[in-house]
């Protein structure tokens, strides 16, 4: 057992956790936020998707003790606050960018950390560069993000309305 | 209108079955077993127990009393006999998911192994057939000479496909919280049907169905795998029978390639023969495929060659093989999506042996009736998709020459095939009431990501004359009217059946308006009813190390009415996904040394991910049709599925001009 305290979503939590949880587990099992979703627990399949202090992270990958004085935000935490909507939720909303739902909440959490990240992916031409946000690139950054319904036509369009 | 539901997916407010909070809420955590077949001589709980946190451990040293063993995967705990590694033997109960987890680890089963045979082959003398093939079909058909047709044809094609393991894998494991007071039991599971689950339930548990309710209001997709009640639910609810406390579940996701279901691995023989105009003179489809020891299930593959192309000769078989493997089950368009795999690149085959464009090929075969059957069918429309897809795709600049397409290292090509699925219906009840100024559908429907919320919200607006803002659809709850599954692409079809009737009788009566379509649906007879499509995929093959990569593929597919564009196009296109993941790598791999499977988790069994899909695109074209339903639609779950690994086959044909007749097509069958 040990002592953590973490801020989620703006808000402060201090708990005593089994050094066995997983932040995954904390956010759903202790706190009720169960916007996060486990779809593998193993860090294979990007449900679970958060925001670690702005970077997207698997939230089952981080165990809860190692999380203590960070700052984590859930897709619950996405939208400013008063219940509208980050422009991306909206975006998946408008182009049906999923279907049964359990893994939007790691796409948009894993969209909103790409959209801030510098630097050149797999896909680059050239790997100096930091490229624009073609579809190629969109496609590539977020293939953490597994999608079993297949929404990913739809997932790219949505993320590439934000973009711009 | 955006899906009813989409505030609440996309800010995590969803609640899906695990979800739920309840007080005191116990964890438990399925133990499995070791060995593939033999006996349990003996399970020693002591070690577990003794650890803090840990309530119990249920084995068959006290075997849970049940109203029904009928069913072998849900009679838990019951018998000593393993009949394949990976069945559960014991259920753990703890405090937190953690102990649970790390007590599994704790109880010591010893077993007294036999050998075991987990391997499918079209020569084990154990191949027999069954007595059906699901839902109810016959196993076995024959009309006309087959063998004289493949004697007498000038072009024929005798070759045998495979297909593997696939496991459906939906984003949500599947879990259940079971919570029991007053002597009855409250069930929140994945499920795609809680009427069904309720009476299944009812029955494993000795109870009367109304002392047990099922609640499944988000289900993080089933794709079949969640269309009949799994053991994990069954496990819940012993536990929290034995413990006295609500008990939570969920199955991880290596769990859930034993007790949830898969696609049978299928060994297919397509024989076809043709005149030299490319007329057929007779097909023959010979599938093998598998069970397990304790369970029958019987996959329907060759039946979508009974519906296709006209044939004055036609054979269809299917012999099964039990094996010491967890009992397949129910996936995306089970029957249609292997067999059609196997039939559209056999009639690939055929076109190339015959020097026939393969869409010519196909209207050139078009039946006037169904041919297995001699119904007519309700409406028809094949070949306008293939013409339309030929159209848009661009088919008329192809050249039929294989593998002489080179762009840079990549090797291009195209290819297509036809899909097909049944459109049927089943009974459902569903009441409609005006109240508070609107109007409260209710119907115990499930919306496992396909929409049926939102597309019975415009159903019963329509028929109610009414705006969508002004109809509130309640579904996802065993309280609710009776209806059938989410299965078989029959959703839309048999609530919307129930929906309009109730919304009818409420325009009649005033406030209130019940509907049951038991008799609507005895009535539907006389027509063979499918939904048909066309599928074109483009590929490009790297010369050096076969990568494959798949940047077009287009679905046409008519399908009735279409009652949300936006949500068909999802479904079409999410099953066209899945159908690339089963032609380029899906695939699970028997353990042959230990049985079950080897690959058990997201890293090793592969899907579709965001780079491997480029443009896949799905239209429709107006297909009016009288006699299905009153909404005039078709199912469209499933057939985006179905023909897409052929299409993307056949292309590679095209491309490499080599024909890969074992999926998936990974980049080593492309290099060797
Ligand atoms: S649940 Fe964390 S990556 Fe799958
Ligand atoms: S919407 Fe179902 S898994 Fe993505």
């Amino acid at each position: 057992m040990a002592e953590i305290t973490v801020r989620v979503n703006g808000t402060e939590h201090s708990l005593i956790v089994d050094t066995r949880l997983s932040l995954l587990d904390l956010l759903r099992e202790r706190l009720g936020l169960t916007g996060s979703k486990k779809g593998c627990d193993h860090g294979q399949c990007g449900a679970c998707t958060v925001l670690i202090d702005g970077r997207r992270s698997n939230a089952c990958l981080a165990l809860a003790v190692t999380c203590d004085g960070l700052d984590v935000t859930t897709v619950e935490g996405l939208g400013d606050g008063d219940g509208g909507l980050h422009p991306l939720q909206a975006a998946f909303i408008e182009h049906d960018a999923f279907q049964c739902g359990y893994c939007t909440p790691g796409q948009l959490c894993s969209a909103a950390g790409m959209l801030t990240e510098p630097g050149p992916s797999a896909v680059t031409e050239d790997l100096m560069e930091d490229p624009p946000l073609t579809p190629a690139e969109i496609r590539e950054r977020m293939s953490g993000n597994l999608c079993r319904c297949g929404a990913y036509v739809n997932i790219v369009t949505a993320i590439e309305g934000v973009r711009r | 209108m955006n899906r009813v539901e989409a505030y609440d997916k996309v800010t995590g407010r969803a609640k899906y079955a695990y979800e739920y909070g309840v007080g005191e809420v116990a964890y438990a955590h399925l133990v499995q077993s070791t060995i593939a077949r033999g006996r349990i001589r003996s399970i020693d709980p002591g070690q577990a127990l003794a650890m803090p946190g840990v309530i119990a451990v249920l084995s068959s040293d006290d075997p849970p009393e049940l109203g029904s063993l009928d069913d072998a995967e849900l009679a838990l705990l019951q018998s000593r006999a393993i009949a394949y590694r990976g069945q559960i033997v014991a259920v753990v109960v703890a405090e937190t998911p953690e102990i649970a987890r790390a007590a599994e680890r704790a109880v010591r089963v010893e077993y007294d192994a036999e050998p075991h045979d987990v391997l499918l082959r079209p020569d084990h003398p154990g191949l027999y057939p069954p007595e059906k093939v699901n839902p109810g079909l016959p196993t076995d058909t024959e009309r006309g000479d087959v063998a004289g047709g493949l004697a007498d044809a000038a072009v024929t094609v005798d070759a045998t496909y495979t297909t593997p393991t696939q496991h459906n894998n939906p984003m949500e494991p599947h879990a259940a919280l079971a919570v029991w007071a007053d002597g009855g039991l409250t069930l929140y599971d994945s499920s795609q049907g809680v009427s069904a689950e309720r009476a299944t339930a009812a029955k494993v548990l000795g109870l009367p169905p109304e002392r047990v309710r099922v609640i499944s209001r988000h289900v993080g997709g089933g794709f079949g795998s969640k269309g009949t009640i799994r053991p994990h639910a069954v496990a819940a609810a012993l536990a929290a029978r034995a413990t006295g406390r609500p008990v939570k579940i969920a199955v991880t996701r290596q769990q859930m390639f034993e007790v949830t279901g898969y696609r049978t691995p299928t060994i297919q023989r397509l024989r076809l023969g043709a005149d030299a105009d490319g007329r057929l003179t007779a097909i023959a489809h010979d599938v093998v495929e598998q069970t397990s020891t304790i369970v029958e299930f019987a996959e329907q593959t060759a039946t979508p060659t009974r519906v296709m192309y006209a044939t004055p000769a036609l054979r269809t078989t299917h012999r099964l093989l039990r094996l010491d493997l967890p009992t397949p089950s129910w996936m995306r368009a089970p029957g249609e999506c292997p067999g059609m795999y196997a039939l559209e690149s056999a009639m690939d085959e055929l076109a190339v042996a015959a020097g026939i464009d393969p869409i010519e090929l196909r209207v050139m075969n078009e039946p006037l009736t169904e041919p297995e059957s001699g119904l007519p069918f309700s409406s028809r429309n094949l070949v306008a998709c293939l013409r339309e897809g030929a159209r848009r795709f661009g088919w008329e600049r192809r050249d039929p020459e294989p593998g002489i397409r080179l762009d840079g290292r990549w090797l291009v090509g195209t290819g297509v095939a036809s899909s097909t699925y049944p459109a049927r219906r089943m009974a459902s009840r569903a009441t409609a009431t005006a109240e508070d100024g609107g109007f409260i559908v209710r119907i115990a429907a499930a919306d496992i990501g396909t929409g049926a919320r939102t597309a019975l919200t415009r159903i019963a607006a329509q028929t109610l004359g009414t705006s969508t803002e002004r109809v509130r659809v309640e579904i996802g709850d065993s309280a609710l009217p009776q209806a059938s599954l989410a299965g078989g692409s029959m959703g839309t079809a048999s609530w919307g059946s129930a929906v309009v009737k109730a919304c009818e009788a409420m325009l009649k009566n005033g406030a209130v308006g019940s509907a049951d379509t038991t008799e609507d649906v005895e009535a539907d007879s006389g027509f063979a009813r499918h939904a048909f499509g066309a599928q074109f995929a483009e590929v490009r093959v790297d010369i050096d190390t076969g990568e494959l990569r798949v940047p077009r593929l287009l679905g046409v597919f008519a399908a009735g009415r279409i009652i949300d564009d936006s949500l068909a196009r999802s479904q079409f296109i999410g099953g066209m996904t899945m159908g690339m993941g089963m032609a380029l790598m899906e695939e699970t791999v028997v353990d042959e040394e230990f049985g079950d499977f080897l690959n058990h988790d997201l890293a090793q069994y592969h899907v579709a991910a965001c780079a491997d899909v480029l443009d896949i695109d799905a239209v429709w074209i107006e297909e009016e049709d009288p006699y299905l339903n009153p909404m005039g639609s078709k199912g469209i779950g499933e057939i985006g599925i179905v023909g897409t690994a052929a299409a993307i086959a056949n292309a590679v044909y095209h491309a490499t001009g080599r024909r890969i007749r074992d999926l998936p097509i990974t980049p080593d069958k492309l290099v060797s």
